[in-house]
């Protein structure tokens, strides 16, 4: 057994214990953790795959960015778990059978007699000159330049819609409006010019 | 050497693992968005695993996009449900009945 099988038994066996971890704790913080360590062993198993750039990608963007937004609304939130956790128990045959059922219909097809290393044998290794990012630029910009720039629309559209969702104008808040600051006139805003008779001094006994 | 139907019968558990979640967390909205990103992982996996064995760069083009659109879908999912706990106090699945479904 080569040193390659090894580290992908180790990393396959990390990311399917992590994620049975993810479904089956307690307390949602522990689960986001655990996703972390799912993603992270998932991404060493596509740098096992020569996809360095995408694994790096997932560790950056999922770990870096997506878990912790979860985690941050994990822990903004102030849910009741006890309830949450009601009737784990109760779907836990139906859930187990139809995963279970699932895995070996998938299984029966993806198995080694369809998809071994006869009909799909290893490609040899790559050599140090092969750049993966610059071989997945070079499609991006390219081939793929209009689904590239819709990506990015998708993206300022998500931002848009998550900053309009979450956006709370508040009416309690005392703070200083800086278009009505500029927007003040000496005249009858600042100050009031008032009209008055002159006040003559009583005339003092003489 | 490692074949093609390991890193396929790998995400076929990652995906049934994360079905499975599914059913047992039908309550908790967080963890429910959490397994939808682990059967994308799955299927992300499936992705490369053919693009290294075909010796074909699209599978790795096309999980790059998936990649993008499963960040803003986390986002909007995530925003969501701020707004949702804000206005009802609650992410339990089965509370959210307003809409008389």
């Amino acid at each position: 057994m080569g040193f390659e099988k090894f580290l992908f038994y180790c990393f396959a066996a990390l990311t399917v214990g992590a994620a049975a971890m993810v479904v089956t704790r307690r307390n949602p913080v522990h689960a986001v953790l655990w996703m972390v360590v799912a993603f992270v062993s998932s991404a060493a198993l596509w740098l096992l795959l020569e996809a360095e750039f995408l694994g790096i990608v997932l560790v950056l963007v999922y770990v870096g960015a997506v878990m912790v937004l979860f985690l941050f609304v994990v822990m903004m939130l102030d849910i009741d778990i006890a309830t949450l956790r009601a009737g784990f128990i109760k779907y836990l045959p139906v859930g187990a059978l139809v995963a279970t059922v699932m895995l070996v219909e998938i299984v029966l097809i993806v198995g080694p007699g369809n998809f071994g290393l006869d009909a799909f044998p290893a490609p040899s290794a790559a050599g140090v000159d092969v750049n993966n990012t610059r071989d997945l630029g070079m499609m991006l910009y390219t081939v793929y330049v209009y689904p590239f720039e819709l990506a990015a629309v998708i993206l300022l559209v998500a931002i848009v819609a998550a900053i309009r969702l979450t956006l709370r104008y508040r009416t309690d808040t005392k703070f200083i409006d800086p278009v009505r600051q500029v927007e003040v006139r000496k005249g009858p805003d600042r100050i009031r010019i008032l009209k008055m008779p002159a006040v003559v001094e009583a005339e003092t006994q003489e | 050497m490692i074949a093609l139907s390991d890193y396929l019968i790998l995400s076929a558990v990652l995906f049934c693992l994360a079905v499975a979640g599914i059913f047992l967390n039908r309550k908790n909205v967080i963890i429910l968005l959490m397994c939808i990103e682990l059967m994308l992982l799955a299927v992300n996996t499936n992705f490369i695993a053919f693009s290294h064995f075909l010796q074909d760069m699209t599978g790795q083009v096309f999980v790059f996009f998936i990649l993008t659109v499963a960040a803003a879908e986390a986002a909007i999912g995530l925003a969501i449900l701020v707004v949702l706990f804000r206005n009802r106090r609650t992410i339990n699945v089965q509370d959210l009945d307003r809409l008389k479904g």
